[in-house]
């Protein structure tokens, strides 16, 4: 994959301002939920042939395929929700999502593309609160029904040395 | 979090520190494994000393990786950093990553490509076979007393210090003792059989990387890899989808000198037909609610000549071969300190795999890696078992599961890690 961005806006400024502010609107929807630790929901921000991939820059930037989540269709989202969330073993944590820098980079018919930053903290029980992730989000959004759902969305992290894994979703 | 940021009694405060002399080992043959062994910075350095620079063959790079020549990667020995090279012949080198002039750790890029290597702090210049090439102002200016580098300096007493390399099946190997036997038979019959199932006569595909720190032992991950006993208790993924459980056709297969190891298991066509109400009731991860709404993740294609759906191997010291289904990768063990490693994970497919093959393993890699359904619950285990053995007063861990027997041995069965410590006492003096 090349990394898309760094590309000259093409979107008309008051468009592009309307898309952010709904943009915006998704990520904290989103960034609540995985707060709050609330997977079932999840899935339910994603188109059924939707297309997630968390992978460090490193391999985006070579143009290497590999996630280390990768999910084809909403069917892969609604496994790791409740793989995460049911069956799997791994000690408490919070996490906290901050997503900033939103820029439309296209608007096609009933699709959005954008970029944003963002940075994942997380808190271990007797441990510091510490950076999880540091990277971007590469979007693009449906509007189905009026609200936007994610179609592909790539994180691509910069923080490449994992401290120890990556459990709850990005 | 990582190790270093850890709050309470942080790796360096261990109480378990000792005079040299006071590492004996405990009594009752091979069934108790001492705490000190994963927390001493003594022993430790013992390990680097014996083991990554001994007489060991160490995991440095797929060939895939420096396919052309001129092309390198930022490697380890151990904790050692190396630089993989392939030169204009296509031999491939591997030396220290070390200007002999001052010490600069000159190679700074994952990858790349370069027509030599240059130190950036004197621009001093090596070969693609890692000899010294150029020093800048080797005789002085003009008009200086006492300028350049002596007449007698020879730069050809100054090349990186090389390692001796040996590619087998398109893995690179690297070691710092120039006796070492072949590859081949450094693996042995027992451990090459299931290597050349993943390597012999394949052409590998890159996928990309995953890195992490780990937060325990760099021979806990060995250790996990020869204890099936654990397969089958903590990953509901393994148990409830049959990839391996008890009562499937499984393998413990260790090699004679006990470092190296294969655990091996044939998915069941039908899981709940070797699993009976007495055996479901012992494991917790059994999970009949755990169902799949897309089930081509765990799909099989079949692909290797084979008896086995699963191979993970343990290659000592710092090498794992993953053969999950259809999820192929290896990971690179970097040993840092005691408390802690480093894990590079590679993930391939092969150069014949088509558009859908590499879709298949790329969805199938969601079961390893540091979000892995298998492989992240490993890691948090494994920090489980370092605090643990860090944190508490008591000193010992008991490996008494199938007996006194070492060697190949069965699932619920603690044989391979016994044989391992056999080995590692020996070339320890433990």
């Amino acid at each position: 994959m090349k990394i898309p961005g760094y590309e000259p806006r093409a979107v008309e400024a008051q468009a592009a301002r309307a898309a952010r502010l709904d943009i915006e609107d998704f990520h904290a929807d989103y960034s609540d939920l995985l707060d709050l630790g609330d997977l079932e929901r999840w899935p339910e921000y994603f188109t059924d042939d939707c297309l997630y991939v968390v992978t460090a820059r490193e391999n985006a930037e070579a143009g290497l395929p590999v996630g280390l989540i990768y999910a084809e269709g909403r069917g892969m989202i609604r496994d790791r929700a409740f793989a995460v969330k049911h069956t799997q073993m791994f000690a408490p944590r919070y996490l906290q999502h901050f997503v900033s820098n939103v820029r439309v980079l296209a608007i096609e018919g009933d699709e959005v593309r954008a970029q944003s930053n963002y940075q994942v903290l997380q808190t271990l029980v007797e441990g510091p609160t510490t950076l999880l992730q540091s990277g971007r989000y590469y979007d693009t959004f449906r509007r189905v029904g009026g609200r936007l759902l994610i179609r592909e969305r790539r994180c691509i992290y910069e923080t490449t040395l994992i401290a120890n894994d990556v459990v709850y979703p990005i | 979090m990582f190790n270093a940021e850890t709050i309470i009694h942080p790796p360096g405060t261990s109480t378990k520190e000792r005079e040299p002399s006071a590492y004996q080992w405990p009594g009752e043959g091979m069934s108790r494994i001492p705490d000190w062994i994963y927390t001493s910075q003594h022993i430790y350095d013992e390990e680097v000393r014996r083991i990554f620079h001994g007489h060991t063959w160490n995991f440095v790079a797929l060939e895939v990786e420096v396919p052309a020549a001129g092309d390198f990667k930022r490697s380890y020995v151990g904790p050692t950093p190396v630089v993989v090279s392939r030169d204009e012949d296509g031999a491939i080198h591997v030396f220290e990553n070390r200007c002999v002039h001052r010490g600069v750790e000159f190679c700074r890029q994952s990858r790349g490509n370069v027509a030599e290597f240059v130190c950036p702090y004197h621009q001093w210049s090596y070969d693609l076979k890692g000899n010294l090439q150029g020093i800048p102002f080797r005789r002085g200016v003009k008009g200086e007393k006492d300028s350049g580098m002596p007449a007698d300096f020879k730069p050809s007493d100054h090349n990186l210090r090389k390692l001796k390399v040996e590619v087998l099946h398109g893995v690179v190997f690297a070691s710092f003792d120039a006796t070492m036997e072949p590859v081949a038979e450094y693996l042995g019959a027992e451990i090459l059989e299931d290597f050349e199932v993943v390597f012999k006569g394949r052409q590998l595909k890159l996928l990309g990387y995953y890195r992490n720190e780990l937060p325990g032992n760099w021979k806990l991950y060995h250790e996990n890899l020869k204890d099936p006993y654990h397969a089958t208790l903590l990953h509901s993924f393994l148990v409830t989808f049959g990839l391996l459980v008890a009562g499937s056709k499984t393998a413990m297969i260790a090699d004679p000198s006990g470092r190296h190891g294969t655990m091996a298991s044939r998915k069941p066509d039908d899981v709940t037909k070797i699993v009976d109400s007495s055996t479901a009731s012992q494991m917790r991860a059994y999970r009949t609610d755990l169902t799949l709404e897309d089930r081509r993740f765990l799909d099989f294609v079949p692909e290797f000549d084979s008896p086995w759906t699963v191979t993970m191997q343990t290659i000592w010291p710092n090498l794992i071969v993953q053969r999950e289904l259809n999820t192929l990768g290896i990971r690179h063990i970097v040993p840092n300190g005691p408390h802690g490693q480093v894990m590079i994970w590679t993930m391939f497919g092969y150069a014949t795999d088509d558009e859908d093959m590499t879709r298949h393993r790329l969805r199938q890699g969601n079961l390893m890696g540091p979000s892995g359904f298998l492989g992240l619950e490993d890691n948090e285990a494994i920090k489980f078992l370092q605090e643990g053995v860090r944190r508490s007063p008591s000193d010992v861990g008991i490996v008494k599961l199938g007996g006194t027997t070492e060697g190949t041995g069965g699932i619920i069965s603690e044989s391979a890690i016994r044989s391992l410590y056999r080995h590692y006492r020996e070339v320890m003096a433990l």
